[in-house]
């Protein structure tokens, strides 16, 4: 089945306020869709609410994942129906190797009487490390301890391309990597580009977007998609800023909680 | 002095007791001294924990078990802790030694290894001159009825310049409740050998609730090098106070590394005495409280020598409804000019009604010298779950893998392999995953 994700009318708060007010959107696998604005408009709320971050609280709406909706599910259970998000602040887990972690992520899928092989998974965590530059000794480390910012997000990486999701959220994952590492990062998202798997990538920046060709780019302000369009508005965003869509919306203050009370 | 205590050991057990094992003379009359003696003590004072209501009256009475010739004829409880093929084991069930056994390669050597009664008799100039020098009768009430009632128990004795590359084993066994449990442990190490001890205490089938009043000595003297390593796995009938002293003398060293896996109250204090210059103490302590348990663990390091350095590391989880203070006192007496004391006290809570209190204390006479301490108490983080479980890892196994996460990297530094995958199974089992 291809895939198809469609959340409607999303809504969700944190400490009883509302970040979001109502997300629609809908992805095919296949397609990239970037999810820009400023700072403090939702864009990372909506990450952790589709992931289920127990912080937030989802009041209304839906995201089907191929007809199920994800939002009903715990968040193992929505990792394991293809929902993948990589963080923009992975946590550190001490005593917990980047190996004994993802292997026992990769049996989670598995199921019981049909764990992965330890040569076979030894072989395949080398080759993907491999393919994102990443020293070999990250592998015995302990998960994220120690971590530069831009080692996180290799590993955040490292750990998609092993998971192999339906679904990719990408969150700000540009932000602490250096030009080589983004394009790194960049590459192996194109390479894991295919039909059956579909990518939500935020930011804040067009900088990652030199290097991933975006096939929609949603514009969120004040907790709401406000303009949606096709690489040529990353493109406008990067020569123009945000203030020409403010002007055109009568947005004076795009951050969460300023929209005037209709 | 009063003599208004009622202790739970009267002079005239001790004596028929000291009959039926055909005790010598001068260790009888110690015991009767170390007995009058606790008639005017104090209970000890952990720090933080009241021992008043503590039900510390199951000293039970002298049951000798009865020996046997093969470890095969050793309970299941017993058994399952022997390493196949050793030739270095003492085994006590309940109130003796039951089982003694040294390879003639270190018989050869002039190394002494026998529970202690036998010890006393066999070799009393050197048992006399060590026994209660690390764990003193006069310290408290407990320490001094422990000296009053002690039974079986190892001498190990490890000749000037004598390096042992196997560990020696000991068992500990309590499986009558009515009998008294109650080993001492006393190690000597001479000028710059080298040994590693590694003991169980164990529980099987109580039929009632019981006190494990022990004490561990070791002597190192100059340029000797002790690793003791203990686990205690003993049910919930006991109540298990556990004193363990080491004494260094210049350039030695010890290396505790300790499972305090119980089931029942538990107070064990564990404790260096860095005497001479250039000595070294390194303790380890890995502990799991479960149930209803009430426990205080103290590592203690008391610095006198020059340059001496010592570090302490504890980490505990508790479960259930456990309750545990967990003292680290370094004390660095004045002239111990150049000593470096460090130590680290981690407790992980996994109930809302779990308790655990991680309390360092420093105490500092001297300035020419390093000090420091970490502590830190807590709930499994739920970030951490969060982060495992949107990689498809279940709540269940998210918090297994924090858990084990968390005491990974103190089982790992165990030195003795078997020790550590043993370590780890027990960890396993207790953690009911």
């Amino acid at each position: 089945m291809a895939t198809k994700f469609v959340i409607e009318g999303l809504k969700a708060e944190i400490e009883g306020k509302e970040i979001l007010k109502g997300i629609n959107l809908e992805m095919n696998g296949g397609e990239i869709h970037a999810i820009m604005g400023p700072n403090g408009t939702g864009k990372s709320t909506l990450a952790s609410a589709l992931m289920g971050h127990p912080k937030y609280e989802v009041t209304a709406g839906s995201a089907t994942l191929n007809g199920e909706d994800v939002l009903e599910m715990g968040v193992d259970e929505r990792a394991l129906a293809g929902l993948f998000l990589a963080m923009q602040y992975p946590s550190e887990i001490a005593g917990v190797t980047n190996s004994d972690f993802l292997r026992s992520a990769i049996n989670a899928r598995r199921g019981e009487g049909n764990e992965i092989s330890l040569i076979k998974f030894i072989r395949q965590m080398e080759s993907s490390m491999k393919g994102l530059e990443m020293n070999p000794e990250f592998a015995h480390r302990y998960l994220n301890e120690g971590f530069s910012g831009g080692e996180k997000k290799r590993n955040e990486i490292l750990q998609m391309s092993m998971l192999d999701p339906k679904i990719a959220i990408l969150d700000e994952i540009d932000s602490g990597l250096d030009i080589d590492a983004l394009r790194i990062v960049a590459n192996s998202v194109n390479e894991m580009k295919n039909e059956d798997r579909g990518f939500l990538i935020i930011t804040h920046y067009q900088r990652l977007l030199n290097y991933i060709t975006p096939d929609f780019v949603h514009v969120m302000m004040q907790g709401r998609i406000v303009k949606s369009g096709g690489p040529e508005l990353a493109a406008r965003l990067e020569q123009d800023g945000y203030d020409w869509i403010k002007e055109e919306l009568g947005i004076t203050d795009e951050t969460v909680g300023q929209e005037q009370e209709a | 002095m009063t003599l208004q205590t009622i202790l739970p050991v009267q002079a005239a057990q001790i004596k028929e007791w000291a009959e039926a094992r055909g005790e010598a003379a001068w260790l009888t009359e110690r015991r009767l001294q170390a007995l009058e003696l606790a008639a005017s003590l104090e209970l000890p004072k952990p720090e933080k924990t009241k021992l008043d209501r503590w039900d510390l009256s199951g000293y039970g009475t002298f049951k000798a078990g009865e020996k046997v010739t093969s470890t095969d004829s050793l309970p299941t409880a017993a058994k399952d802790l022997i390493d196949e093929g050793t030739q270095n084991l003492i085994v006590q069930r309940n109130s003796g030694v039951v089982y003694a056994t040294l390879s003639e390669e270190l018989s050869a050597k002039g190394v002494i290894f026998t529970d202690l009664e036998t010890a006393a008799r066999e070799h009393e100039v050197l048992v006399k001159k060590h026994l209660g020098t690390a764990v003193k009768t006069s310290e408290h009430q407990v320490s001094a009825l422990h000296y009053a009632a002690w039974n079986g128990g190892v001498f190990l004795y490890v000749p000037k310049n004598v390096e042992i590359e196997v560990p020696l084993q000991a068992v500990f066994l309590s499986d009558d409740a009515s009998a008294s449990f109650a080993p001492h442990i006393l190690i000597v190490a001479d000028t710059n050998s080298r040994v590693t001890y590694v003991d169980n205490y164990v529980s099987a089938g109580l039929n009632g609730t019981i006190l494990h009043n022990g004490a561990v000595e070791v002597i190192a003297l100059d340029g000797a090098k002790v690793q003791y390593a203990t686990v205690h796995q003993l049910g919930k009938e006991v109540t298990d106070i556990s004193y363990r002293r080491a004494l260094l003398s210049n350039n030695s060293s010890i290396e505790w590394i300790i499972g305090e896996m119980n089931e029942g109250d538990t107070i064990a204090d564990t404790a260096t005495t860095l005497q001479g210059s250039g000595t070294n103490s390194d303790a380890k302590v890995i502990a799991i409280g479960s149930g209803s348990q009430k426990i205080n663990y103290t590592t203690r390091a008391v610095h006198f020598g020059k340059s001496s350095e010592s570090d302490m590391f504890t980490r505990a989880v508790m479960r259930e409804e456990a309750q545990a203070i967990i003292n680290g006192i370094t004390k660095i007496e004045h002239g111990a000019t150049k000593a470096n004391g460090q130590q680290t006290e981690k407790v992980l809570m996994l109930s809302p009604k779990a308790r655990g209190d991680a309390n360092p204390i420093l105490l500092i006479d001297e300035d020419d010298v390093m000090a420091g301490h970490a502590a830190s108490a807590g709930k499994v983080n739920p970030e951490q779950i969060y982060y495992l479980m949107s990689r498809g890892i279940s709540r269940a196994d998210a918090e297994r893998l924090i858990i084990y996460g968390f005491l990974a990297p103190t089982i790992a530094e165990i030195p003795l392999e078997l020790l550590r995958t043993r370590l780890q199974r027990i960890v396993e089992r207790k953690l009911g995953q």
